[in-house]
């Protein structure tokens, strides 16, 4: 299973694209993806927040991921 | 009661905000309206740019009106409108209004939405000062 994830704001600086795919084995749930993420781009852990999102909901640690969710990482907002 | 949401990269019209809130059932209606200001914590901005995760932004400013509806069982009419791209100084961001019968509710549940829109809503800013650009709020 390999999963997109679209990237917003400083994350899209951070890694550098707008969706980076991972190819499987991807992270199976939210909390693994984001630890995967900050192994690859430390700079995300120095964000002061960064939650995930699964088809445009805020998604908790131990949601599952699959192929074919819309997944997003979300960096502090700051509408307004 | 089905509000008007919207994020947008043309110029916000204000009053076309308001009369999508007008009611007959309302005796008041109550707005905050966002505007780009010339400096951020004493340091001098351009210009911003808005960043916008459109389709996740709607979801949640619909759960946002939701919670106000449930804590103003008495709102009538609300319609929230957000600008994206790049904004230059004075430029509207952002329009909250809501009509309720009378004007108590229609203040706190107009600063409740922009609160919470402020807290959940996808969007994301970018100050453009003199000597570069930040992302408001990224890091601690």
């Amino acid at each position: 299973m390999s999963l997109k994830v679209a990237l917003f704001g400083i994350t899209r600086d951070i890694v550098g694209t707008s969706v980076i795919e991972l190819p499987a084995p991807a992270p199976a749930t939210v909390g693994e993806l984001l630890a995967e993420m900050r192994r690859q781009y430390p700079a995300l852990g120095e964000l002061r927040s960064c939650a995930v999102a699964v088809n445009n909901e805020y998604a908790a640690l131990d949601q599952s991921l699959h192929t074919v969710d819309e997944i997003a990482l979300i960096p502090p907002v700051a509408g307004g | 009661m089905t509000p008007t949401l919207s994020i947008t990269d043309q110029p916000i019209d204000v009053a076309a905000a308001l009369a999508a809130v007008q009611t007959d059932a309302a005796g008041a209606v109550n707005a905050f309206i966002g505007t780009v200001r010339n400096q951020s914590g004493g340091r001098p901005v351009r210009r911003l740019h808005y960043e916008s995760y459109d389709s996740m932004a709607l979801t949640q400013l619909g759960h946002v009106v939701a919670q106000a509806v449930e804590k103003w069982p008495m709102l009538q009419e609300v319609a929230v409108v957000h600008r994206k791209g790049t904004l230059e100084l004075g430029d509207v961001a952002v329009v909250v209004a809501v009509a309720t019968p009378h004007r108590a509710e229609s203040f706190a549940a107009c600063q409740f939405i922009i609160d919470t829109l402020k807290q959940v809503v996808t969007i994301w800013k970018r100050e453009e000062y003199e000597d570069g650009t930040e992302w408001v709020a990224a890091h601690p």
